[in-house]
């Protein structure tokens, strides 16, 4: 043959072969907006370090992380993500922390034809009518905690609680989830400010009341201020809440304050199996610090992705969606199940602020709810 | 709606407006003495609070740490006015805005930095915890009573220092006639630097008071200093009396508004929906004020005629 012909089929044929080869090793680009500043920000450094981690683990090549700060404000979340979607047209987006922004971005990238994994917001427009099939909850639905708390109370012997919570959507599923398992009578309901700091009105009322009991849902720096007031204030009644105002990030910053307070989360440090021990072993020795529950579910929402990607194509996106809804991955809760809405059936732990060392932390005392899904899923068409 | 409730939230309502006077009354004397804007205002505020609990971590004192507060704060305060702000003064109002939101930006990165992104651990001392049992059977906490009583104090020493002595005299004039106390042969700088590092000081208190009974992180300072803002509008811009006035206007306004607006809506509407709408109406309720103020007295209620 020609030697010229034979160099230019040879680099044809390289050519080929290399294309082929890039075309197997399907690149995935997933952009994360979260919040890395501001009073939410322990929440989103959180999610972000759990979920780089397990990509980090995973050793995978093909997975490309775009990550952007949402500083808590819709608006701006509203804008990364059609910067995301449009500039760097990535296949996922994950990581909004708050329900305010998760509702001004989720609906509108779902519907763009973007999947969007949750790794913390769960708000209940979106579990039920406002489901999507390319929208999956990997945390919870908002008021699962919530629910679990209610229950907890009701087993205490609770009979007139004062419950508050910040006024976003968030703050009402976590006064309805409450009140759905909670058997009691209500001694005050008060919506806060999203964003507040100072609860001596609030602290007022709860003494003026009649209550016997006090649930509160006051995330990131709100319940670091809470928790500091409510000690001071001599008020004195068992505080209930969900693990939100609880996790690792804010004990530290509340002291001794919060120890004793009962509170309710799906996950904790000392789960066992084998999965979570690995987990908080590798986050500690990465990062310097204790994972909160935060962690815990960027961690899944990054290994639940991956599962899907040793499975199925991200440009076949029926077949991802069903790689997705599978869930074939290792949690650190131990057994995951979505339900019909991609929501998760899960169980829901009661916890204990204890001091171990110099450390506050969480220590588990027993199960609240098993096996819980949501009330809304009924309503969501999947 | 018992009477202990009312008279508590009413001490409530005095000590979040004494707080804010700290915060407004440099704001105002800034704004009136040198004529500028200073949105970075919140960032000494921050800055006091993280150096009080740093302070407090490393030496077990928070008296320590309220001095550490004010020294960093000051030192903070009169480092920026030195080196950028000085540059400002003959600027136009927009100018300052646009400089001062960069600082505020540089101040949340480098504390950021420094301290990392979790709140810091800083808490009230043990001698100052707890209740104390007022007339009226009212239960109020130690430590509030306290930021009330250091509160007016500060006020009542600001009075003194500008109506009685030497300093205070030339930031009357220097309200007055900036050009014409510079002929006079009075250091303009010396004496800018010297009110700046005041109001700093006064922020950095703010910062290190409520940063032990709220949540000491970066971004602490934003929500408060627009608190200082509407303060200011209401009481009349480089009026300390104002300030004080404004400051208890807004803090009773907000507390009773949270207090009594849910009450109001409960009596035509169910539960849920009235402390909804309650909880919303009483988050505007100190910018009506600001507005209604405004409307009858454009200037601020001791602010200047011109």
């Amino acid at each position: 043959m020609n030697p010229r012909i034979a160099t230019l089929a040879a680099a044809l044929a390289m050519a080929a072969t290399a294309t082929s080869t890039a075309l197997m090793a399907a690149p995935l680009k997933v952009g994360m907006i979260t919040t890395l500043s501001g009073g939410g920000a322990g929440l989103g450094i959180d999610v972000r370090d759990g979920f780089l981690l397990a990509v980090e683990q995973s050793g995978n090549p093909d997975i490309e992380v775009v990550i952007e700060d949402d500083q808590r404000k819709p608006e701006i979340a509203v804008q990364l993500a059609d910067k995301m979607i449009q500039s760097e047209k990535v296949d996922v987006l994950t990581g909004i922390i708050f329900s305010n922004l998760a509702m001004a971005v989720v609906p509108s990238a779902t519907a763009r034809g973007t999947f969007y994994l949750s790794p913390n917001a769960g708000p209940s427009a979106l579990a039920g009518r406002g489901c999507h099939a390319d929208y999956f909850n990997v945390a919870w639905q908002n008021d699962a905690l919530h629910e679990a708390a209610g229950a907890y109370a009701t087993s205490e012997g609770f009979r007139n609680s004062f419950i508050l919570a910040p006024n976003y959507p968030a703050g009402k599923d976590a006064l309805t989830g409450y009140q759905r398992l909670f058997e009691g009578e209500l001694a005050g309901e008060v919506y806060t400010q999203l964003g507040q700091t100072d609860y001596a009105a609030e602290l007022a009322q709860i003494r003026a009341s009649d209550a016997d009991s006090v649930f509160f849902f006051l995330p990131g720096g709100m319940g670091i201020s809470f928790l500091k007031q409510y000690a001071n204030s001599g008020i004195g009644l068992p505080l209930v809440g969900p693990a939100f105002s609880f996790d690792q990030g804010i004990l530290q910053a509340v002291g001794e304050a919060a120890l004793g307070v009962r509170n309710t989360s799906q996950w904790n440090k000392d789960l066992d199996n084998e999965t979570n021990a690995a987990f908080v072993q590798s986050f500690e020795a990465a990062y310097g610090r204790l994972p909160s529950l935060y962690a815990s579910q960027g961690f899944d929402t990054a290994n639940l992705l991956l599962s899907a990607m040793a499975v199925a194509d991200v440009s076949d996106r029926d077949a991802f969606r069903e790689a997705l809804k599978a869930a074939d991955f290792d949690s650190t809760r131990g057994d995951f199940a979505f339900g019909s809405n991609h929501h998760p059936i899960q169980d829901i732990h009661v916890r204990e602020v204890v001091k171990e060392g110099d450390v506050f932390t969480n220590r588990t005392l027993g199960l609240s709810l098993s096996d819980h899904g949501d009330v809304y899923a009924a309503d969501c068409e999947l | 709606m018992s009477n202990a409730l009312i008279a508590e939230q009413v001490l409530n309502g005095v000590q979040s407006g004494v707080v804010l006077f700290l915060m407004a009354a440099g704001l105002t004397l800034v704004f009136g003495v040198m004529g500028l804007i200073n949105l970075a205002h919140g960032s000494l505020f921050m800055v006091g609070a993280f150096a009080a609990a740093v302070t407090a971590a490393t030496t077990g004192s928070f008296v320590l740490g309220l001095v550490a507060a004010l020294a960093a704060a000051a030192a903070a305060g009169a480092l920026i006015e030195v080196l950028i702000l000085r540059r400002l003064y003959q600027r136009d109002h927009l100018d300052q805005v646009l400089a001062t939101f960069a600082l505020i930006l540089i101040f949340s990165e480098g504390v950021r930095w420094a301290f990392g992104s979790f709140p810091l651990f800083l808490d009230i001392p043990s001698a100052l915890s707890g209740t104390l049992m007022l007339p009226g059977d009212i239960p109020y906490s130690r430590y509030r009573l306290t930021l009330i009583g250091i509160g007016l104090a500060v006020a009542a020493a600001l009075y003194l220092l500008v109506a009685h002595t030497r300093l205070g005299v030339r930031v009357r004039a220097g309200e007055d006639d900036r050009e014409m106390i510079a002929a006079l042969g009075v250091n303009i700088d010396r004496l800018y630097t010297t009110v700046f590092a005041l109001g700093a000081a006064l922020a950095g208190l703010a910062g290190a008071l409520v940063g032990a009974i709220q949540s000491v992180q970066v971004g602490m300072g934003e929500p408060v200093l627009i608190l200082a803002f509407v303060v200011i509008v209401i009481g009349g811009i480089g009026s300390i009396r104002g300030a004080f006035v404004g400051a208890l206007l807004v803090g009773l306004t907000d507390t009773l508004g949270r207090l009594f607006l849910p009450a109001l809506f409960a009596l035509f509407m169910d539960g849920p929906a009235a402390a909804s709408a309650g909880s919303a109406l009483s988050s505007m309720s100190i910018y009506l004020l600001m507005v209604a103020v405004l409307i009858v007295r454009p200037t601020g209620l001791f602010g200047s005629r011109t």
